[in-house]
């Protein structure tokens, strides 16, 4: 008996248990539902519930151990049939159908809201798995303190981590260095300056850039702003004459970023409250002043927030790097050279032909976990610091 | 000192006061002109991709290379590869160039052959077995040309590259010419590349999106199917039901911080559950849809509980006073009036998911897939693309046509975007109300 067949034939059951639950309730007051603790329809899904819920669960542990053959499709259907009847026979006018089922629908709300923790866990788990076994076979302080990135397939590869998390940091930092200004300003110039038509403009139009797939941008840097930068700045220069580098990635990033770090940094200052503005303003100051010296500083626990999780996203993105910034591994100052990221390399590593036993695929899972554990540090932090300052005016 | 007259400390502050402004508006300057560039970018060198060189000529196809046997009988008929179309595809033009009194000179067989593309021989196959009637008859058929007369019909190759270039003879950019002229050669629109499979690196006028929307359309049904119910009910539960707890909190935190969490770190997760441990097979879109379900199942969880929080308390209060359950509060009341907010919220998850690479990239979607998945639920398990894997995957071709592809793959990905959220705006003016 194949899992279809099955569940379809589970369902039929439940159908029919449905049915006759409901049947059997008002059968035993003789049809008048007032007299029944609930409503008729509540010990149909009674007898349903448990028709379903302990076969499926049989159904789920039964899959994961092996594929369900002859014996534990009719195990299943044995365990429904089984519970339809006991339901069925308790479906009677004292039976308080409605508190059963909503105990079991209760249950069922509590278990989709633990798929979260459950992800997390998952996540964590899976990643700190497979780097034990990396490090069983490679030192960690060579992982972490050595400077030179150059996997081999023969095996005695130099694994450090250090080249690839200084391109990450140097890409980041460029990111952020043109994402935070411009966001900053775009934002209050919106908030603070711009009449209604502008903001009904410009606004949605930098939301836009929010909606376009990281994909895009990582394009857009490989033909238009790789070669954009090489020629008219790099070579000219004498810097290289790499399409992809540091710049071209991190500058796509920053505009990936923008409104990113406006929409936060609107939403922040808005919260400032009008009164502040207004004493300011009472007292003769112009509204560059009013901002500079009043509305940032309130609001500026909530703009490092948002910086913090502006610097997580740049971390974490990948496409834009993997299309962008290149596949070699270095540490250099150059911001016109091909460098390379934590998220490359785990994308690197981790397609093609992959040896789970092998050090050079298991790196990726070191990285994985450094990298989440990085962004993880920064997204609480800024969910605290935001948490403080938005109560700091309720 | 009169008081019209400013001073010099007031005309230095309304300089700082007027600098302030422009920093502002050139920041949105800035951003919009970052867009413009994106868009135009995109949209100038991916256009092209829509419209494809095509050779229209009578092919005579003669019985005795394509059916010896003479049965016209499929089955027989497999036997003649696409070798054997080639040479029949290649007489015929080398015909019809000679019929409409085209000469170049120092014009060769093989320049001849190489303006077709080499997909034309299986387009022209494929057309034979589906009807073995045709064979003996002469048919005019619209063939593709190859990707870098393709390329020099839309300027991408032209005579000076074409010199340096052994791919393509200058030879054969004055044949292109003069066909264009006779009607032989010309552009049109090409459905194919919205329909077609991926093809080999060295085809790129025959590469298209069929496997890769096909792939996307599947993981996006599974994203749907699971994480829209998934997501309302755990955020029924925290917003209506969770008492103040330390396991709430957990939820709340872990919610907050998969929100977060780079994407690329769903794909680790995937594949060393979903493919490693489970066993599920490698690029296919049950996978996919799994790991993108994990990933906006967060997004969808926060939009949902903002619209079930919208809803005022004097409608719980209501139902509770005429005897309905808590429950029955939430699930007849409460839920109904939060619809619309909820939609809109897995509308945009959605959106957000179906321009997701990353994760993709590590559990095999990247792979080489030229056949289509089978229909669901069988078909969920059937290696396929998705839409931004592929445009990765033709980044990464050395033939520079492949760029021109991966720009057009773009466009049709904006559009499905453009689609979603323009559904989720409408939803939103349509349906949304105000307490």
């Amino acid at each position: 008996m194949t899992a279809v067949s099955t569940l379809l034939m589970l369902g039929i059951l439940a159908t029919l248990g449905f049915v006759l639950g409901r049947r059997r309730a008002l059968a035993s007051v003789q049809g008048d539902s007032r007299r029944l603790h609930s409503l008729p329809h509540y010990y149909g899904w009674a007898v349903a519930i448990w028709t379903v819920l302990p076969a499926s669960v049989l159904f789920l542990a039964w899959q994961t151990v092996a594929p369900l053959g002859n014996a534990g499709g009719f195990a299943v259907l044995a365990l429904a049939l089984g519970g339809l009847v006991w339901a069925w026979l308790r479906s009677s006018a004292t039976f308080r159908a409605r508190n059963a089922v909503e105990r079991a629908v209760m249950g069922l709300l509590i278990l989709a809201s633990s798929i979260a923790i459950a992800t997390t866990a998952g996540i964590v788990l899976s990643m700190l798995f497979e780097t034990r076994n990396f490090f069983s076979q490679y030192d960690w302080t060579r992982f972490f303190f050595s400077t030179t990135w150059s996997p081999r397939f023969q095996g005695d590869s130099d694994l450090g981590f250090l080249p690839l998390l200084w391109g990450t940091l140097y890409i980041s930092f460029i990111a952020l260095l043109f994402a935070v200004p411009t966001g900053l300003f775009a934002a209050i110039y919106l908030s603070e300056y711009a009449g209604p038509r502008l903001r009904a403009i410009a606004k949605p139009l930098i939301e836009v850039l929010a909606g376009i797939p990281t994909i895009v941008y990582g394009l857009f840097a490989l033909i238009t702003v790789g070669p954009l930068l090489r020629d008219y700045f790099a070579q000219p220069l004498g810097l290289g004459n790499s399409g992809s580098s540091v710049m071209t990635a991190g500058l796509v990033m920053g505009i990936m970023l923008i409104p990113f770090v406006s929409s936060l940094s609107d939403d922040i200052i808005s919260q400032v409250p009008q009164s502040l503005r207004d004493g300011s303003l009472g007292l003769g100051a112009t509204k560059s002043e009013t901002i500079r010296q009043v509305v940032l500083p309130a609001a500026l626990p909530g703009i490092v927030g948002a910086v913090l999780l502006a610097a997580s996203r740049a971390i974490g993105e990948t496409m834009i790097v993997v299309l962008g910034a290149g596949a070699a591994a270095k540490l250099d100052l150059n911001p016109f050279e091909a460098m390379t990221t934590i998220t490359v390399k785990i994308v690197g590593q981790l397609t093609g032909d992959t040896d789970f036993a092998a050090p050079e695929t298991l790196v990726a899972f070191a990285l994985g976990l450094t990298l989440f554990a990085f962004t993880l540090c920064l997204n609480v932090l800024a969910l605290i610091i935001v948490r403080k300052y938005r109560e700091q005016y309720e | 000192m009169s008081l019209l007259a400013q001073d010099t400390r007031t005309k230095r502050r309304n300089a700082a006061e007027r600098r302030f402004r422009r920093y502002g508006l050139t920041a949105i300057g800035i951003s919009l002109a970052a867009l413009v560039m994106l868009l135009t970018s995109v949209f100038s060198s991916g256009l092209g991709a829509f419209r494809q060189t095509f050779i229209h000529i009578p092919i005579t196809l003669t019985e005795s290379a394509l059916d010896k046997s003479g049965t016209r009988d499929p089955d027989v008929m497999h036997k003649v590869t696409t070798i054997g179309y080639a040479r029949v595809i290649n007489a015929a033009l080398a015909q019809a160039i000679a019929d409409n009194g085209i000469v170049i000179d120092g014009l060769t067989d093989d320049d001849i052959a190489d303006t077709i593309s080499k997909e034309a021989p299986a387009q022209v196959r494929d057309a034979v077995l589906a009807n073995p009637d045709l064979v003996g008859q002469t048919v005019s058929f619209s063939i593709l040309a190859n990707g870098r007369v393709d390329g020099y019909l839309k300027g991408r190759v032209s005579l000076e590259s074409a010199a340096i270039d052994t791919k393509i003879s200058t030879r054969q950019l004055a044949l292109a010419d003069a066909m264009q002229d006779k009607g032989l050669m010309s552009r049109d629109f090409n459905w194919a590349f919205i329909t077609a499979a991926d093809a080999s690196d060295q085809r790129p006028e025959a590469a298209g999106l069929g496997v890769a929307i096909l792939g996307s359309l599947y993981m996006m049904l599974v994203v749907l199917c699971l994480a829209l119910p998934l997501g309302v009910a755990a955020s029924i539960y925290l917003e209506e039901f969770a008492p103040k707890n330390r396991w709430t909190d957990l939820i709340e935190v872990n919610i907050a911080n998969l929100a977060a969490v780079p994407s690329i770190v769903f794909g680790i997760l995937g594949l060393a559950i979903f493919i490693n441990f489970a066993g599920l097979p490698q690029s296919a879109p049950i996978v996919g849809g799994l790991v993108l379900t994990l990933m906006t199942l967060p997004t969808i969880i926060i939009a949902t509980r903002a619209s079930l929080k919208a809803v005022p308390n004097s409608i719980r209060d209501a139902a509770l006073g005429v005897g309905a359950s808590k429950m029955q509060a939430v699930f007849h009341h409460v839920l109904p009036l939060a619809a619309p907010g909820i939609l809109t919220g897995a509308i945009l998850g959605l959106a957000q998911a179906l321009g997701e690479t990353a994760p993709l990239l590590l559990i095999g979607m990247v792979a080489f897939v030229r056949e289509y998945p089978g229909a669901p639920p069988e078909g969920f398990f059937d290696p396929a693309s998705a839409l931004p894997v592929q445009i990765y995957n033709w980044t990464q071709r050395a033939d520079p046509a492949f760029v021109e592809r991966a720009s057009g793959a773009i466009i049709v990905l904006l559009v499905f975007l453009l689609v979603l959220n323009a559904t989720a705006i409408l939803l939103r003016r349509r349906f949304e109300r105000r307490w």
